[in-house]
């Protein structure tokens, strides 16, 4: 039944996606099973990322079409589907960096893939990553800069959270244009993520999921 | 519609060698003695020699992108560089004095802050201004035009800059919005409706920031020009750049739109985008043109963005980044100029497709790439440089990187249309690291050519 749902969101059909979710809706559909029918559409999507039929523009679609159809479900789910154990994922852009597409965007797609993600936002201080572990007890922390100079506050921030005492709680993991191996090993996080797919794998990897 | 842009012209050859030869010239330049300006000469002719391909270079150029570096390795703040124009000329100096490189790299990217404090300018963060005094300008991605207003944009891009977009991206320049569009003067009747809106407060606040503002960037402008020249006379080394333009598609992706908003236009308006980067294509050619002409040089920086791997499909990539982004290059070529078209991220996937230009007309600085196939590829139609890694010397040691030095040399330093250089700018790099690079390139470039 929700076929042509999946099918129109592979294929980034946005109108036909958002009409087919409608009716489906309209015929009494489940709002939980279309929202599983968006994962599963989400799935192939990821897939054909990692096949490298699809790019960034779809990943940035697919949340566009997802966002519109989940605001018109959301607030009919009465109750939110409990997982037994939650996996949490803090993520933010460290210190001195203010951009922000990468990030969004791995959150996003962490989301979808059912993690629990706080974002903690831009040119965010050490402090405020130690901080934010504490309060939030994430299993893994993602931590976004796409400028050179974010290798040491990237650097940093892995400091600080050791020096908290809270190393070997987080698993860490890094994500921006200029980030590579090299620098993975200099800021001292777990695992570094070329891109978006790859750091939901990474997180997956590390604390489980579909 | 007559198409432009497509073919290259019977005459770009002369007028690449004509504007070699202004630039190779130094006129302007206060030489401190003869040899000085043979050195100076000689080192425009490798880098000419090196992107025309017609002969091997007789060592290779060294050219690494400064960026930040220079100031982050002095005593100064970015704050002050972009504040105090004397102090931000004595660090420049300093770095030329303690880097030699084949070429001189003015703070171009850096502005009179002054100047962006009385336009109230919306676009960027810089030091003490949205980001610490500490620290480079950054972008401030909004979407700064609606997609509804592509239409605007496509009918008369001027008036959708002067009237819709200044006054969002300037806080001084509201009073814009009121400029008379292309006012109709040919019948006395007209004339009024055409001036009535300079009457306007805000119109005037406007003009009068824009007056301030010119006089402030002047004022930068003949403090650093000046020094520029005594440096280049003193150490015998040309510029590397004059100038400045953009992919069509990238002024839309980065500047107006926004990375998702263009990326969501892909989708939902395909044709409009199409046609906004036609309509911006003959504009950035001019862009481009004009500011080598200002500045007596030929080789425009244009930046890439959005059309690296993983941004867009090759599909996308050929239908909405390529065809615009090849006019403006031949557009430039046509007009004598050598795009120098800064590839950041990897390319690896557009090699073939960007090879697709003539020969010897256009200088690729690779960050990311693969070098050795974009040797084989890009390679035989342009001089290719760049994509000695950053990462390197921000993290590494001054050994790791002469390794890494000498293997990039002789992959793909050989034989010419090669031009040493670091993949990004060097902000954050060590000094030791830097240093290392710079005498480890020039032993390597000069027996390995």
């Amino acid at each position: 039944m929700t076929d042509k749902l999946i099918h129109a969101l592979v294929e980034m059909q946005e109108t036909e996606a958002l009409q087919q979710a409608k009716q489906l809706l309209d015929s009494g559909t489940d709002p939980m099973d279309i929202l599983d029918a968006c994962s599963k559409a989400m799935e192939k999507v990821g897939q054909r990322f990692e096949k490298g039929e699809y790019f960034l523009p779809h990943l940035m679609m697919a949340g566009e079409m997802l966002k519109q159809i989940s605001d018109i479900i959301k607030p009919l789910i009465k109750e939110e589907k409990s997982t037994t154990e939650k996996r949490r994922v803090l993520i933010g852009t460290v210190k001195g960096d203010i951009h922000d597409i990468g990030k969004n965007i791995v959150t996003f797609l962490l989301e979808v893939n059912g993690f629990e993600v706080r974002d903690i936002g831009i040119d965010q201080p050490p402090e405020k990553f130690v901080e934010s572990i504490q309060e939030f007890q994430p299993q893994v922390v993602g931590m976004s800069g796409l400028l050179s100079l974010a290798f040491d506050s990237m650097k940093e921030t892995v400091e600080a959270i050791e020096k908290a005492g809270l190393r070997e709680k987080v698993k860490i993991m890094i994500g921006g244009g200029q980030v590579t191996e090299q620098v993975k090993d200099y800021t001292g996080a777990d695992a570094l993520g070329p891109n978006a797919i790859a750091g939901v794998n990474l997180a997956k990897q590390w604390i489980g999921g579909k | 519609m007559k198409e432009r842009f497509i073919e290259i012209s019977p005459d770009a050859d002369e007028k690449q060698e004509e504007r070699f030869n202004i630039w190779r010239s130094g006129e302007g330049i206060p030489f401190v003695d003869n040899d000085t300006k043979a050195a100076y000469q000689e080192r425009v002719t490798l880098i000419k020699d090196a992107i025309q391909l017609k002969k091997k270079p007789s060592r290779i150029p060294v050219c690494p992108s400064p960026s930040c570096f220079p100031i982050q390795n002095s005593k100064i703040t970015m704050y002050e560089a972009m504040y105090n124009y004397e102090a931000l000329t004595k660090v420049i100096e300093e770095y030329q004095d303690e880097f030699m490189t084949d070429v001189y790299n003015g703070p171009a990217s850096l502005v009179s802050g002054k100047m962006l404090d009385i336009l109230d300018f919306k676009l960027f963060a810089w030091a003490g201004h949205g980001v610490a005094k500490e620290q480079e300008y950054q972008f401030v991605e909004d979407e700064y035009m609606k997609a509804e207003e592509y239409q605007d944009l496509i009918d008369d891009p001027t008036a959708f800059f002067q009237n819709s977009y200044f006054p969002r991206i300037f806080g001084a320049l509201t009073g814009l919005q009121k400029y008379p569009v292309l006012p109709i003067v040919h019948e006395i009747l007209c004339v009024p409706p055409a001036v009535i809106p300079f009457s306007d407060e805000d119109m005037k606040s406007a003009l009068q920031a824009l007056m301030k503002a010119g006089d402030e960037a002047l004022r930068f402008r003949t403090a650093v020009g000046k020094l520029s020249r005594n440096i280049m006379g003193k150490k015998g080394i040309p510029a590397f750049g004059g100038g400045f333009t953009k992919a069509p598609f990238d002024t839309i992706g980065d500047s107006l739109r926004g990375t998702k908003g263009v990326m969501l236009d892909i989708f939902r308006c395909p044709d409009e985008l199409k046609e906004a980067c036609e309509r911006l294509t003959p504009i950035m050619v001019k862009a481009g043109v004009n500011a080598c002409r200002a500045s007596g040089h030929l080789m425009p920086l244009i930046p890439l963005h959005k059309g690296a791997d993983g941004f867009l499909s090759d599909e996308q990539f050929q239908t909405f980044y390529w065809p615009t982004l090849r006019k403006l290059i031949i557009g430039l070529i046509n007009e004598g100029m050598v795009p120098h078209l800064f590839a950041e991220g990897s390319y690896n996937q557009r090699l073939d497709i960007i090879s697709d230009l003539p020969k010897g007309k256009a200088l690729w600085l690779f960050d990311r790439t693969d070098m050795v196939k974009a040797k084989e590829t890009v390679g035989r139609v342009a001089c290719i440089s760049g994509n000695f890694p950053i990462d390197l010397l921000i993290t590494g040691t001054p050994d790791e990187v002469r390794a890494h030095c000498k293997q990039l040399i002789e992959s793909v330093g050989k034989n010419g249309g090669y031009i040493f250089a670091t993949g990004a700018g060097m902000s954050g790099a060590k000094a030791a690291n830097v240093k290392a690079m710079i005498e480890a390139a020039k032993e390597y470039g000069a027996s390995n050519t």
